[in-house]
């Protein structure tokens, strides 16, 4: 009996804390279309109070306040430019995620092209290098084809005559190891 | 060349370290008001303490003061009040914004720490607030004899805020005056 009891309070808590996570309020839009329009402004409006959240996300008072002001201006028929431009001559330009483009947000807008450039500039420059290295190795430059043919010429009269010399049996050895 | 490339992480390190350095003496929370230079938005709302009368935005035409938004539940403003009262008592002309409060609580906590405010705007709905651009209990604003908004002040105002960001601006308010 007890323990039925520890259950009921159990799932009752369980239900009791959905309510606690939804830190948005319900509500009843007029059209499915409002509620896209909405759902879309929350999340591109910056909360002011908590600078790194949206007003979606943010459970703030202020950012409440805001999400019913947009609300009721929504069900009024105000436009979402005319809303932005609401919230903007209150709390600046801050609060738009995606600010216009202007001298101040230039860097703001041309950075994320230019590191991009920066990326690409530097993959190029690391493939050249790796496609270059083995031609160098593998290429020989002047007089090197002249010396090998000599080098090999020299050993195989050393096989032929069979007197070792040390010294161009171990050159021979360098390159076939290289 | 080779040599020089040795140095780039340096580099990286020094542009990094003038950001950063830069940014330590930024208050992250500061924003620019978007109502400088503007005047206060127009409103009519009751005067704490007395149901009667009704305020507006004239309250600020004439002579230049200090708005100040305060609720009892901002924990921020206990620690200003004793300030506020301080300015009050230098002849500051500040009026309350009692933002989104228990109007109770409100009358209670000015017979008790002291009412510094010529008199406290009621704004139960935040409307006045939302206006204002406020986002947070306190803020202070500096208006001038014409009603203008002049300087903005997010967080407690104690005595190096008001000597160093505030005061030079009501100086200046006054002398227009």
């Amino acid at each position: 009996m007890k323990q039925l009891r520890n259950h009921t309070v159990f799932l009752l808590l369980m239900v009791v804390s959905c309510y606690a996570l939804s830190a948005v309020e319900v509500k009843e839009f007029s059209s499915d279309q409002l509620r896209d329009r909405f759902k879309v402004l929350v999340n591109e409006l910056r909360c002011p109070k908590c600078q790194n959240q949206n007003l979606a996300d943010s459970n703030s008072p202020i950012a409440s306040d805001l999400r019913e002001e947009i609300f009721r201006m929504l069900e009024e028929g105000q436009s979402d430019q005319e809303i932005i431009d609401f919230l903007v001559v209150r709390y600046g330009e801050f609060v738009m995620y995606r600010p216009p483009i202007k001298t101040t947000t230039l860097v703001l807008w041309l950075a994320p092209g230019f590191l991009l450039l920066i990326g690409i500039v530097v993959i190029i420059v690391i493939r050249r290098r790796q496609t270059i290295a083995p031609d160098i190795s593998s290429t020989l430059v002047g007089n090197e084809q002249e010396q090998l043919n000599q080098l090999l010429g020299e050993s195989s009269n050393i096989k032929n005559t069979k007197n070792s010399e040390m010294p161009s049996s171990e050159i021979v050895d360098d390159k076939g190891e290289s | 060349m080779q040599r020089l490339k040795l140095f780039i992480p340096l580099f990286i390190f020094i542009i990094l370290a003038v950001f950063l350095l830069n940014g330590l003496d930024r208050d992250p929370n500061a924003m620019p008001s978007a109502l400088i230079d503007r005047p206060v938005p127009e409103f009519s709302l009751p005067v704490l303490g007395d149901k009667e009368s009704v305020v507006t935005q004239s309250v600020f035409q004439g002579q230049p003061a200090l708005l100040n938004v305060w609720a009892t539940w901002c924990i921020s403003c206990r620690v200003e009040h004793a300030y506020l009262n301080y300015l009050f008592e230098q002849g500051i002309r500040i009026i309350g914004l009692n933002y989104k409060d228990d109007i109770v609580e409100a009358n209670k906590w000015l017979s008790e720490k002291g009412n510094p405010f010529v008199l406290s705007i009621v704004d139960s709905s935040g409307r006045m607030g939302l206006d204002l651009g406020v986002f947070g209990a306190p803020e202070t604003y500096v208006i001038d004899s014409s009603g203008t908004i002049r300087y903005k002040h997010v967080g407690v105002v104690d005595d190096r805020v008001w000597k160093k960001h505030l005061l030079p601006v009501w100086t200046a308010v006054q002398s227009n005056n």
